[in-house]
C-alpha cells in the first residue's frame, strides 16, 4: 500500500458565489479526502482564502494540486508540504464541570493556555488555540471529565518569514 | 447603446464571431429568440430535441475549429443538454450554451420549469456562470467563449435568468478578456524539449502515440515532419484519427481495446513511447501495469493535470502540441528506417486487417472500407457509438484532420447523427457521412426534421443488425452468449421513416447493392439520405483486447469455435 500522507494547501479563490461548490464537488468527483478546510476572505474583499488538509498517497496528493489548480476560479494554489509553516487551529469545547473537577480542569486549561470563556453550573467552555496537535492533546485530556461538544475551525497555515502567497 | 440584456447577448455572440447557434426556445428563452428575430448575422438552427443542440454544436465545433453554440431553456431544456456538454467536457471540446433561467427573485423557490443549472452542470463543463446582473452580460460571454476555446478546450455554460435577459443595459462590446485566475497560455520549457530530443535520438524502439490534442492544436503537418525526418511510425487514437493520414506508410492506425494488432504490438515492445495530445485513456491502455512496460515515456500535453495522471512521464512537455513538435522537429537527429521499422511493417504485414468475406451476408467493414475507397477518406465521417464506432475506426481511413468526428470519452450513444448536423451546416463544401447503428440512431432520429428543413446532404449510414451490438458482442465473448436486453429487432422500417421525414430512404441487403446505393446517395444534393444496411447481425468487432487486460489477451480474430 502506497503511503497515506497529509498535505496541507492554500488556494486562493475569486470570491464568487458557486466556488466552494466547485472545490469540494472536485475532491467528491475524484475520490480525494479533505480531512479539514477553512475558508473565508482575505484582505482583497474579492479574493477567498481556503486552506486546504488533504490525505493521500503522492500521485492522489500531485492529482489534487494539478485539478485544484485547473479550476477557473482559482487563482493560485500554495503547497505547504515542502516550505515551513505556521499552523493553527482554534477549537471550543464544552466539557462538564462538577465542583470537584474545576480545579484540575482549570489547571490544564492554564498548562495549554487555553481560556475559559463560559461557564455554568455544570460545564465549562473552553476556547485553545495552536497546531492540531496541541488541540488534540487538550480534547484527550479533558476527555475524562465528560466532553460535551467541541467545535474545531479547520487548519489555517501561513509559510513562515516573509514569504507570502498572495 | 441602450439594449435589453438577451440583445446585448446575441450581440456579444456576433461580436465573438458567433454565426450559428443550435437551439430550441422555451418561456425563459423567449426574449433570447425575439432579439435573434430577423437577424442575419446570427441564425437559429431548430433542433427537435436539446440533446441534439448540445451534440450539434459539438460536431460543427469538432469540423470547423470554432466555438460551438447551442441554447436551450430553463429546467428540462437545460437537463436534456447535460448529455451534449458531458461529451464535450469528455473530448475537450469547445462549446458554448447558454440556458434561459427562471426570474431571480424566484431562484430556489421551485419556480416552474426551475433546475439548479449550475449546478447540475459544474462537473461537465469546463467552467459555468450564473448571470445576476445585465451589466455583466457583454463581459460573460466573452470570458465563455475565451475560456471554451483556449488552453485545453472544453464546454462553458452560461445561465441567463429572464429578469436579466429584460433589464436594460448600455452596451460597450468586449475587446479583450483577461482573466487573473485563468492564464491559459504556457511557455514551452525548451530544456524540456532538449531532454524529450536527447531521449528520442538515443531510443532503439521508439513509437508515436497521437490524441485529439494533436487535431485540437492543427499540429498535423509538425507531426507528420517528425515522423518523416525520424521514421518514427504513428499510432493514434480514436480522437486522434486525421492527425496523421492513415494512409501514410508511418501509419499504424489506431491502438488499445479495439486497435490494430500491429500498433498494439508496436506499443507493447516500443522502449520510447512519444505521447502526443493524448491522455492514457483506459480503453487505450488495457491493464495499465502491462502497458508499454519497457518504455520511458514523452508525454507533450497543455494540460498539466494529464501529466502523471495514470502513466507515469519520464519527460513531459507541457504547452500547445503545435508549438511542442516544431521545437522537436527542429531538436531531433534525422534517422533512416532501422530494424525496429522493419519488425513493425512485418507486423503490419501479418496482421492487416481484411474485410470478412461477405458470402451472401452483408459485411459492415465492406461497407466502411467502401466508403473510404470512394472518399479516398476526404470526406467527414461521423460515428455513433459501439461496433459500427469501431468498424468506423479501423476500416475508414482518415487522411486530414477535422474530418473524423466521434464521442471517444464519454461514449455517447445518440451523438452521431446531431453531431453529423453540426458538421455539415459548417462544412457545407465537404460530402458529411453518419455512420451509425440501429440502436444508436433511435436515440437522437428526431433531428431529421432539423436535417431535412435546412436541406442538408447527410449520408445517413445505418449499419443495421437488429441488437445493441457491442454490448451482443460481450455477451457473446465474456458472459457465456446470454443475451440480455440487447435485441431490438421491433423497430421501424427506416426506409419508410427516411421517407416519412422528407428524407431519401434505401434499403440495402446484398453486398451488390452496395456500390449502386452508395452513388445514388451521393448524387443527392438537397436532403438526407438513409441507407438501411441490413448487415450480418453476428459479426463482432476484432482486434479486440477485453476490458482491463493486456496484448496477451488479444484476440486478433474470432476466437475458434465460436
Amino acid at each position: 500500500m502506497p503511503k497515506l500522507m497529509q498535505h496541507t494547501i492554500t488556494v486562493l479563490v475569486d470570491n464568487k458565489p458557486g466556488v466552494l461548490a466547485r472545490i469540494s464537488g472536485l475532491f467528491a468527483r475524484r475520490g480525494f479526502n479533505i480531512e479539514s478546510l477553512a475558508v473565508s476572505i482575505t484582505d482583497d474583499p474579492t479574493v477567498s482564502r481556503m486552506t486546504i488538509v488533504a490525505s493521500g498517497d503522492d500521485s492522489t496528493l500531485d492529482q489534487i494540486n494539478k485539478q485544484t489548480s485547473k479550476l477557473i476560479d482559482v487563482i493560485k494554489l500554495v503547497d505547504y508540504s515542502q516550505i515551513p509553516i505556521i499552523e493553527r487551529e482554534l477549537a471550543l469545547i464544552k466539557v462538564k464541570a462538577e465542583p470537584v473537577h474545576r480545579a484540575e480542569i482549570m489547571q490544564i486549561v492554564d498548562i495549554f493556555r487555553a481560556k475559559i470563556i463560559d461557564i455554568s453550573v455544570t460545564s465549562f467552555t473552553i476556547e485553545v488555540t495552536g497546531g492540531l496537535d496541541k488541540v488534540d492533546a487538550i480534547e484527550n485530556l479533558l476527555r475524562p471529565y465528560g466532553i460535551m461538544e467541541v467545535v474545531r475551525t479547520g487548519k489555517i497555515a501561513m509559510a513562515r518569514g516573509a514569504h507570502t502567497a498572495i | 447603446m441602450k439594449m435589453n440584456g438577451a440583445n446585448a447577448l446575441i450581440q456579444s455572440l456576433v461580436d465573438q464571431g458567433v454565426d450559428m447557434v443550435f437551439g430550441i426556445p422555451g418561456g425563459v428563452m423567449i426574449p433570447i429568440y425575439d432579439a435573434l428575430y430577423g437577424r442575419e448575422d446570427l441564425k437559429n438552427m431548430l433542433m427537435r430535441h436539446e440533446q441534439g443542440a448540445g451534440h450539434a454544436a459539438d460536431g460543427y465545433a469538432r469540423a470547423t475549429g470554432k466555438v460551438g453554440v447551442c441554447f436551450a431553456t430553463s429546467g428540462p431544456g437545460a437537463t436534456n443538454l447535460v448529455t451534449g456538454l458531458a461529451n464535450a467536457h469528455m473530448d475537450s471540446i469547445p462549446v458554448l450554451a447558454v440556458t434561459g433561467q427562471v426570474r431571480t427573485t424566484s431562484l430556489g423557490k421551485d419556480a416552474f420549469q426551475e433546475a439548479d443549472t449550475f449546478g447540475i452542470t459544474m462537473p461537465v463543463t469546463k467552467h459555468n456562470f450564473l448571470v445576476s446582473d445585465v451589466n455583466d452580460v457583454p463581459r460573460t460571454i466573452a470570458e465563455a467563449m475565451y475560456i471554451a476555446q483556449t488552453g485545453r478546450p472544453g464546454p462553458v455554460l452560461v445561465d441567463v435568468p429572464m429578469d436579466v435577459s429584460l433589464a436594460e443595459v448600455d452596451y460597450q462590446p468586449i475587446t479583450e478578456v483577461k482573466m487573473r485566475s485563468y492564464s491559459p497560455h504556457i511557455d514551452i520549457d525548451e530544456a524540456m524539449v532538449e531532454q524529450a530530443a536527447a531521449l528520442i535520438n538515443e531510443a532503439k524502439r521508439p513509437v508515436l502515440y497521437v490524441g485529439g490534442g494533436v487535431i485540437t492544436s492543427g499540429a498535423n503537418e509538425e507531426l507528420t515532419r517528425l515522423s518523416e525526418k525520424t521514421h518514427i511510425l504513428v499510432t493514434n487514437t480514436l480522437l486522434g484519427k486525421g492527425a496523421i493520414s492513415e494512409y501514410h506508410p508511418h501509419s499504424l492506425g489506431m491502438l488499445g481495446m479495439h486497435g490494430t494488432a500491429y500498433a498494439n504490438h508496436a506499443v507493447n515492445e516500443c522502449d520510447l513511447l512519444i505521447a502526443v495530445g493524448a491522455r492514457f485513456d483506459d480503453r487505450v491502455t488495457g491493464k495499465l501495469a502491462a502497458f508499454a512496460q519497457r518504455a520511458k515515456v514523452i508525454h507533450i500535453d497543455i494540460d498539466p493535470a494529464e501529466i502523471d495522471k495514470t502513466v507515469q512521464t519520464t519527460v513531459p512537455v507541457l504547452g500547445d502540441c503545435k508549438e511542442a513538435l516544431a521545437m522537436l522537429v527542429e531538436k531531433v537527429q534525422p534517422r533512416e528506417e532501422t530494424d525496429w521499422n522493419k519488425k513493425i511493417m512485418q507486423w503490419k504485414r501479418e496482421f492487416a486487417l481484411q474485410c470478412p468475406a461477405n458470402e451472401g451476408a452483408l459485411q459492415p467493414q465492406c461497407v466502411i472500407a467502401k466508403i473510404s475507397d470512394m472518399t479516398k477518406g476526404e470526406a467527414i465521417v461521423v460515428t455513433d457509438v459501439g461496433q459500427n464506432q469501431m468498424f468506423s475506426a479501423l476500416y475508414y481511413s482518415t487522411t486530414k484532420p477535422r474530418r473524423w468526428l466521434s464521442s471517444g470519452g464519454l461514449g455517447t450513444m445518440g451523438y452521431g447523427f446531431p453531431a453529423s448536423i453540426g458538421a455539415q451546416v459548417g462544412r457545407p463544401d465537404l460530402p458529411v457521412f453518419c455512420i451509425c447503428g440501429d440502436g444508436g440512431f433511435q436515440m437522437t432520429l428526431q433531428e431529421l426534421a432539423a436535417a431535412v428543413e435546412h436541406k442538408l446532404p447527410i449520408k445517413i449510414i445505418l449499419l443495421n443488425n437488429q441488437y445493441l451490438g457491442m454490448v451482443r458482442q460481450w455477451q457473446e465473448l465474456f458472459w457465456n452468449g446470454r443475451y440480455s436486453g440487447v435485441d431490438i429487432s421491433v423497430q421501424p422500417d427506416f426506409k419508410m421513416l427516411a421517407e416519412a421525414y422528407g428524407a431519401e430512404g434505401m434499403r440495402v441487403k446484398h453486398p451488390d447493392e452496395v456500390d449502386g446505393a452508395l452513388a445514388r446517395a451521393m448524387e443527392i444534393n438537397d436532403r438526407p439520405t438513409l441507407i438501411d444496411f441490413q448487415i450480418n447481425p453476428q459479426e463482432n468487432v476484432f482486434p479486440m483486447i477485453p476490458a482491463g487486460q493486456s496484448i496477451e489477451e488479444m484476440m486478433v480474430n474470432r476466437p475458434k469455435g465460436s
